[in-house]
């Protein structure tokens, strides 16, 4: 038998709607059938486990990780850090995060991005990091630019960093982003307005952390990021050990 | 008024979109020398136990067109029903994979070795089934689904049997077209569309 515990049933209203007519993409990509519930079984309340032993030195260190230290990228210098907690308020230690972004003109290095802005050849763009024992984790990159898309005549995407975590349950998987303190482009984005709750959108808005920052360095932003947590009673516990 | 509750409310998804390649799978994005290898490149070392598999197939928006941008992850456990970390599993499956859709055709493969069945809690048996997880632009929270087996019995698994529409259940089952060798297609929505699952 295992031991693992049973999820947090996932509350879908905080999350985006799936089908949204301003992102139009979603309108046939998003099932149309309701999905199947029912309670997590081990397949995933268990998930994959990266040790720290998977990071190089720069591995989050999107300045210098794509020339390995040899040239610095280019643009405005900040620090991104916080902590992985889960619904009941506890650390998520140990657990891996990646993000990828545009460079500091808006500019991804990908096949699929034809966008004119051009490429930094000391960007690659992605970065990767463990949570400690405490679930905090931190960046250094730059301030990704803000982009435009084909979505609607006229729609760019504010600045935003892509985030994936993991936890420690493949149920707990997430992939989400984070805005910017202030960014005016927040309240014009189709992508962000999939959330319709302000207040859930809000908690992908990055407060500027100038007590985080190193002065003639780099700024600092605060991101902080919950998953699903597990429901533990006392009554369940006592069952599992008869 | 009443006491405050102390639980937090999960963070927001949002979509992966086009270029979740740069950050999961950087070598597909053209990205090289940063990580020496792509995270989840094999579920499987060399000696894992159990039958070697190959699952194909491609995946479908509404419309019938193949995407050609959509991200997998897949999670099992080894051919005796254990996941990694857990007593007795087999050191050679770590049974999580990322693959993505091919850039020009749309089709991915999963070469992995096939599950064993997965104990419940109160004893009942899961059949042998891959986990999978899928993003892509579009897609604005990643989609649950599950790869079952069609020369498996499936007939007593709790997940499967809580598919009221019976005709359904086939879309979460890969079909063995050569030894060793199955297909599985993903249908976002329209006719065929693929159980997605809340769990
Ligand atoms: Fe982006």
């Amino acid at each position: 038998m295992t031991d693992t515990k049973v999820l947090m049933p996932r509350r879908r209203e905080v999350h985006p709607v799936p089908h949204d007519p301003d992102y139009k993409t979603s309108v046939p990509r998003s099932p149309s059938l309701p999905l199947l519930s029912m309670e997590s079984t081990p397949s995933e309340e268990t998930g994959p486990r990266f040790g720290h032993g998977l990071l190089g030195a720069l591995d989050n260190n999107l300045i210098s990780n794509f020339t390995q230290g040899k040239a610095l990228a280019i643009g405005e210098r900040i620090r991104v850090h916080g902590r992985v907690l889960d619904e009941t308020g506890r650390a998520v230690p140990h657990t891996l995060v990646e993000i990828w972004q545009a460079n500091a003109g808006g500019r991804y290095r990908h096949i699929k991005d034809s966008y004119f802005a051009p490429l930094d050849p000391n960007f690659g763009g992605c970065g990767r990091t463990i949570t400690d024992e405490n679930g905090y984790y931190e960046f250094m990159t730059i301030r990704p630019g803000a982009y435009p898309w084909p979505n609607r005549a006229n729609d760019w995407r504010p600045m935003h960093i892509h985030f994936s975590i993991f936890g420690h349950a493949f149920g707990q998987r997430l992939i989400s982003q984070m805005y910017f303190e202030g960014d005016p482009l927040i309240n014009h984005c189709p992508i962000a307005a999939t959330i319709k709750d302000r207040s859930q959108l809000d908690t992908l808005v990055a407060p500027l952390d100038l007590q985080s920052s190193r002065p003639m360095d780099y700024l600092a932003y605060k991101f902080d990021i919950v998953l699903r947590g597990h429901r533990q009673t006392m009554f369940e516990n006592k069952m599992e050990g008869m | 008024m009443v006491q405050t509750l102390n639980t937090l409310i999960e963070t927001p998804s949002q979509t992966s979109g086009p270029y979740v390649h740069i950050g999961c799978i950087p070598s597909f994005a053209g990205i090289e020398g940063i990580y020496p290898e792509d995270l989840g490149k094999s579920p499987i070392a060399h000696g894992a136990k159990g039958e070697i598999i190959t699952i194909s197939g491609s995946i479908f928006d509404g419309t019938g067109w193949t995407m050609r941008d959509a991200m997998f992850e897949s999670w099992q456990a080894d051919a005796t029903g254990r996941f990694a970390g857990q007593e007795g599993a087999d050191p050679q499956v770590s049974g999580f994979c990322r693959f993505a859709a091919g850039k020009d055709t749309g089709q991915f493969t999963l070469r992995t070795i096939k599950p064993g069945a997965v104990k419940m809690r109160g004893g009942s048996v899961m059949a042998p089934h891959i986990s999978l997880w899928i993003v892509a632009r579009g897609i604005n929270i990643g989609l649950n689904t599950r790869i079952y087996f069609d020369d498996e019995d499936n007939s007593a698994d709790p997940l499967l049997a809580r598919i009221e529409q019976r005709q359904r259940v086939d879309t979460l089952i890969a079909k063995k077209v050569a030894d060793g060798q199955y297909r599985f297609d993903v249908r976002l929505q329209g006719a065929g569309e693929t159980v997605f699952l809340d769990l």
